[in-house]
């Protein structure tokens, strides 16, 4: 009863709790959308130019791939936030605050995605490349209409990963002057002993990390017709199917 | 009309060059069927992709009614290509699309206006059969109708080559056969040229005019399909009519390939008259190949038997026959 008597008058939950969420979706939102920006390309440009690629870059695709990609993410996200810094104050005016954090989580997570779309493009099979080649596809056309198009599943399943990570980031963000339900839960619950608006962060942050999930689970789904059974309309046609051939 | 000249291609790998194609040459006449056949390492699949550019060829040329493929610049590849329509072993249908939208994606390429799209995707879709599965994805398609789709799209651009790569060896024999039909209909109603590349003697045997043996990047043996299953020695003819597995006699045999209208005629009870022998068939196979009869019999015969004059009478019957 104690427990469910704060949720209405602890402070740390009525006052600063809705500030904080709205701090953690900003973060998340901001980082989101320049990931996928800078992301997607990224990661088609490391398909395309590997040695066996769309169009090989074999020394370039070296140097992105090996360099920035590898290096960023080999950092450990706490301390690339701390050395990004100077640059957040750089781009945003200012080193505190959700919208700069924005910075250090997108530059984090952009390398993290790019190789998920680089895998997920390379799933799709060369067959359906060579039969877009020589139906005289560009390969800008191969990339936007067979690439994008047969990997859309794979993509979408590798961007609720990414959001699902940018919201673990974005609560250590918050540590390092971020903001949102990671600095609550760290000044509320770590130097206050409140357990309660730790609990009550935890929570929502499950729930968020469900919603995500959920949401892109069902995106994925929609736009996979892979096998027969995500296809869709399928049970109707192939009933169909099977009355003209009992019909004819 | 394909006109292929001394086609060669050689790849690098480490430090060895590797020659998959060695001076291919062939000619494939408007209107006509021609099969490559050839074991897998023969230098089947370079050879498709040189034909379509996917790789360019070392040196050689491939022309395709009077325009040399080989010969155009990178920059006009893509326009070349849609001269060529290609039928693919697995189909190679995008999961993405419905079969359909599949079908348009070649016109959709050259921003064909709506309407026109519809109306052609429609009657290709009539052509193969399917008229009734345009929104089914793949997925929902068996093999032979995953097929049919990737022949329509190969229609798609109007092109004047059909380039099939093993287009039956991922499907069943009756769905081959109704397969193999189509394509043979196709080419009479549209007056494509088809290349179709395989293993399977099946496919050569039910529609091909003509044919190439592919073996080690060299055509080995090519002509009429009637002319190449006529050789007694031939390699195409061992494959078009072969012997089935047999214990040997003791006795004399002979190998005897009957071609045409000998094929239809009393030629083992005459050979039996003629010489007072009984003679027994040890094994044999007997077709009909672009519609000529063909036969390949291995017959051994009682001693003492005159054999030299048995094969001259044969070969003033018109048999072809040597000592087995």
């Amino acid at each position: 009863m104690e427990f469910l008597d704060q949720l209405f008058t602890n402070p740390g939950i009525t006052r600063a709790l809705p500030e904080e969420f709205a701090a953690t979706l900003q973060m998340v939102g901001i980082s989101g959308f320049f990931t996928l920006l800078i992301g997607l390309p990224l990661g088609v440009f490391l398909s395309a130019s590997a040695p066996d690629g769309l169009r090989p870059m074999p020394l370039t695709n070296k140097v992105i791939s090996g360099v920035v990609v590898n290096i960023t993410r080999s950092i450990p996200f706490a301390i690339l936030m701390v050395s990004l810094i100077p640059l957040a104050r750089l781009l945003t005016g200012t080193s505190i605050g959700p919208v700069a954090a924005s910075v250090s989580l997108s530059i984090g997570a952009i390398p993290f995605f790019a190789r998920l779309v680089e895998t997920s493009l390379r799933d799709v099979s060369s067959g359906k490349i060579d039969a877009a080649l020589v139906m005289g596809s560009t390969r800008m056309q191969v990339v936007s209409k067979v690439l994008l198009r047969e990997a859309l599943p794979g993509l979408i399943a590798a961007f609720t990963t990414t959001l699902v990570t940018l919201v673990g980031y974005s609560a250590m963000a918050g540590i390092i002057g971020g903001g949102g339900l990671g600095r609550l839960a760290y000044n509320y619950g770590l130097q206050r002993f409140d357990t309660t608006v730790m609990v009550v962060v935890i929570i929502i942050i499950v729930l968020i990390v469900q919603a995500i999930q959920l949401a892109g689970d069902a995106a994925a789904r929609r736009v996979d017709h892979r096998s027969a059974a995500t296809a869709g309309s399928g049970k109707r046609l192939r009933r169909r199917a099977a009355v003209q051939v009992v019909g004819s | 009309m394909i006109t292929v000249s001394d086609l060669r291609k050689t790849y690098q790998q480490g430090t060895r060059t590797i020659t998959a194609l060695d001076g291919v040459s062939l000619t494939v006449p408007r209107g006509s069927i021609h099969g490559i056949i050839g074991h897998s390492g023969a230098g089947k699949s370079t050879l498709v992709r040189c034909l379509t550019l996917l790789d360019r060829p070392t040196s050689g040329s491939v022309t395709i009614d009077g325009r040399e493929l080989t010969a155009v610049p990178d920059s006009q590849i893509r326009t070349a290509r849609r001269r060529i329509g290609m039928v693919f072993q697995h189909a190679n249908l995008m999961d993405s699309r419905t079969a359909a939208q599949n079908v348009a994606h070649p016109l959709e390429l050259v921003k064909t206006p709506k309407s026109d799209i519809a109306s052609t995707v429609a009657r290709l879709l009539d052509l193969v059969g399917l008229a009734g599965f345009a929104d089914a994805y793949p997925s929902q398609l068996s093999g032979g109708q995953k097929q049919r789709v990737g022949i329509a799209r190969a229609l798609a651009s109007d092109p004047d080559v059909l380039l099939c790569d093993e287009p039956t060896s991922a499907l069943d024999p009756t769905t081959t056969d109704d397969i193999l039909d189509l394509i043979h209909n196709l080419t009479d109603t549209l007056g494509l040229t088809v290349l179709i590349i395989t293993h399977e003697m099946n496919v050569v045997k039910r529609i091909c005019d003509s044919v190439s043996l592919l073996e080690d990047g060299r055509v080995v043996e090519h002509g009429q399909l009637r002319d190449v299953a006529a050789k007694l020695d031939g390699k195409l003819s061992q494959a078009l009519l072969p012997l089935p597995a047999h214990r040997p006699g003791d006795r004399p045999a002979l190998e005897l390939l009957l071609a045409g209208d000998v094929a239809s005629g009393p030629v083992l009870s005459d050979l039996g008259r003629q010489f007072d022998l009984r003679i027994n068939v040890l094994a044999g196979s007997v077709e009909t190949l672009a519609d000529s009869r063909f036969g390949r019999l291995r017959i051994e015969v009682e001693e003492p038997a005159p054999i030299d004059e048995m094969l001259e009478y044969l070969q003033a019957q018109g048999v072809s026959a040597k000592v087995a």
